[in-house]
């Protein structure tokens, strides 16, 4: 195991062994995306109360999970190199972080698209929706920071540091929004709570989740050979791979 | 005392020089040359403990040296291309934080047997900002010997400095040597130390 | 583990003397703190029950972004005149070191921020019975704020264009204090228990105090690197 663990840091063999993942990812998670949208947007009943506006839920919810998933991953990657001083970690979290962002946006934009025929507003002061605006304010700051180094190496370090500081305050956040919501908005417990949900509703929604985590980790092992090629140009393995082609 | 076993050093992610072993008894002086940009800076920054080796082991006293270590900490002085001074602080204030700092004692008479040669008596309650860049060089100098500690690290220690100083600094360090004190110094100019010690080159780059 | 507090005190003394020595730059972010709170009822109108209204929520952003102004100069000096090397390479405990920094900075500028609030609450017609609750209020925020921040200006302190990050970075962090603050005022100003919020800012602050030295002392290292 720790063998294994030592090989896949030795950045020929990860760029190899990734490349050779990708499609196990990537195949599966077309194929779950695309019946999860067919059976999300045409089989699934439409919701009685909210017709079929709910159905943007099977990208709303995903998108949500994920970038929560993306932010905890990027701090454990983030916490495993700076402990171990792993170069490969740090690109991990390099690869996350625009990603996780990306899916906080996705959560945030179809939350508002959701809240205009439920709310008739673009915008509504609801806790989750303020809860994940915050998220994409702690994600551009990871990224942001990284950026700021000119030194790439110092960048990695000070955003990884700072994916930490950013997880041990995230349920503080979440806890004081929260708070703060149903503290202005007693009358409506949470507007975006997904309606109740029959099995034949749910099982779709599920294939989607699985479909977006595939997707997730097809797109972050991408960007990770991305990563490692650039953090890794100039090493004499590149101009092997080329030779290659 | 102080070992560098195959160490090599980077910035920026490109590796300036790898596989430097070193190993610095007492009375021993290791001068660092090369061009500029070889690394020299970074290997005394590498050896004071600011930055991290790319490779290799750093050893004190036949121990590794660790992030923050206390022994290395009080015995290790160095002095970098900033002194570390503040502008709004007088002589006295600045060398009496930096001693404490270190966990040396401090005592007011030693400091003006100390800043008398290098032409700084009376210049004591005078705050940092009113002084030459010469002036604060030999303020950061007195702090170098007032501090007691065993190995010196010292990056450029003639810069700014007239004849008279760069005199002293090598009187200076050749009392430290003589009484068993280590110094790795990285410097263009010639030291003129007299010592009777150990005294190795350490050439990077070219 | 005595030269560690002589070094600590030692510390302690070195900023207080040199920021007395430059007072003039401690009062500009009062002088912000006063003025972003002048252009609110400039911007919308000088009526009483809207300012009583926006009073508290407004007092508190004001304070925020205050406390994020003086966050600039932290640890820049230090930076650029070579002492931060000499912290990092001490012997003592450098978590230690910057706590000691971190308060001295909330006894220059987060304390006169808390003084002054009251009188400035005026301006708002805040009831007297609620002035109280605002400054233990803020008594209780402001040292976790320059905590915090310390974090976010020991990781910006080797960027030469920091300052923008800097707000990206301490501002999300802020929330929930800015969530506890307003709510202990407002409820002070309903007349009803302000206990609750109280106790989650004095909760917020015995975490901070505890997580965040080792966090500054890291960030230092990587900054002076």
């Amino acid at each position: 195991m720790w063998l294994w663990f030592h090989k896949l840091g030795s950045p020929p063999y990860f760029y190899r062994t990734a490349g050779r993942l990708i499609p196990w990812f990537a195949i599966p998670a077309v194929l779950l995306l695309v019946a999860g949208t067919v059976g999300g947007l045409a089989i699934a009943p439409s919701d009685y109360e909210q017709g079929d506006g709910f159905r943007i839920i099977y990208v709303h919810v995903p998108s949500a999970y994920l970038a929560m998933f993306g932010y905890v991953a990027m701090a454990i990657a983030a916490a495993i190199g700076l402990i171990w001083r792993m170069k490969l970690a740090f690109a991990f979290a390099a690869a996350c972080a625009p990603i996780g962002a990306a899916f906080t946006f996705l959560c945030l934009a179809t939350g508002s698209l959701w809240g205009k025929p439920m709310w008739g507003v673009w915008w509504d002061w609801d806790g989750r929706m303020t809860s994940m605006l915050v998220l994409l304010f702690l994600y551009l700051g990871v990224i942001a920071l990284r950026g700021a180094f000119d030194d790439a190496a110092k960048g990695d370090r000070a955003a990884a540091l700072l994916a930490i500081v950013g997880v041990v305050n995230i349920p503080i956040i979440k806890f004081s929004v929260d708070w703060w919501n149903t503290l202005h908005q007693p009358a409506t417990i949470s507007k975006l709570s997904a309606p109740s949900m029959t099995m034949d509703m749910l099982g779709w929604l599920l294939i989607m989740i699985v479909g977006y985590m595939l997707f997730f980790a097809a797109v972050v092992t991408l960007r990770l050979r991305g990563e490692v090629l650039l953090r890794e140009r100039g090493a004499r393995w590149i101009r092997g791979l080329d030779s290659r082609a | 005392m102080l070992e560098l076993k195959d160490v090599a050093v980077a910035r920026s992610e490109r590796i300036l020089f790898d596989g430097l072993s070193l190993s610095l008894g007492p009375g021993d002086l290791a001068t660092v040359v090369g061009p500029n940009g070889a690394g020299k800076t970074s290997l005394l920054r590498v050896v004071a403990g600011l930055s991290r080796a790319h490779a290799g082991q750093l050893h004190w006293r036949g121990r590794a040296i660790d992030e923050g270590d206390p022994v290395y900490g009080r015995e290790r002085l160095y002095l970098g291309h900033q002194p570390g001074l503040k502008a709004d602080l007088s002589v006295t204030e600045n060398l009496r934080f930096l001693l404490q700092l270190q966990g040396a004692g401090f005592d007011a008479s030693t400091l003006a047997a100390c800043l008398a040669p290098l032409g700084l008596a009376g210049a004591e309650q005078r705050p940092v900002r009113a002084l030459s860049a010469g002036q604060r060089r030999r303020v950061a100098l007195a702090r170098m010997r007032l501090s007691g500690c065993l190995l010196w690290l010292l990056d450029e220690p003639l810069t700014n400095l007239d004849i008279d100083g760069q005199a002293l600094v090598a009187g200076w360090l050749d009392e430290h040597l003589a009484a068993g004190g280590l110094a790795m110094v990285a410097s263009h100019a010639p030291l003129g130390a007299r010592h009777a010690g150990r005294r190795l080159q350490v050439e990077l780059g070219g | 583990m005595s030269g560690a507090w002589t070094a600590a005190a030692a510390l302690a003394r070195r900023d207080l003397r040199a920021a007395l020595r430059r007072w003039g730059e401690l009062a500009l972010p009062l002088c912000f703190f006063v003025i972003v709170l002048t252009l609110f009822p400039l911007g919308l109108a000088p009526e009483r029950d809207t300012l009583a209204a926006i009073g508290p929520g407004v007092l508190w952003v004001a304070a925020l972004l205050a406390s994020l102004l003086a966050l600039e100069t932290l640890f820049r000096g230090d930076m650029d005149d070579g002492s931060m090397e000499q912290l990092v390479l001490s012997p003592q405990p450098l978590a230690l070191l910057a706590l000691v920094k971190a308060l001295i900075h909330w006894l220059l500028s987060g304390l006169p921020l808390v003084l002054l609030t009251p009188l400035v609450a005026q301006a708002f017609y805040l009831p007297t019975d609620a002035l109280w609750v605002l400054a233990l209020a803020l008594l209780l925020a402001t040292p976790t704020l320059s905590l915090i921040g310390a974090v976010a200006a020991a990781l910006t302190a080797s960027l030469r264009r920091g300052a923008g990050v800097l707000g990206i970075l301490v501002l999300p962090l802020a929330v929930p204090l800015l969530v506890f603050g307003a709510r202990a005022t407002d409820l002070a100003i309903q007349g009803q228990s302000a206990a609750g919020p109280l106790y989650l800012l004095a909760a917020l602050f015995a975490l901070a105090v505890t997580l965040a030295p080792l966090a500054i002392a890291a960030a230092l290292r990587i900054s002076v690197d």
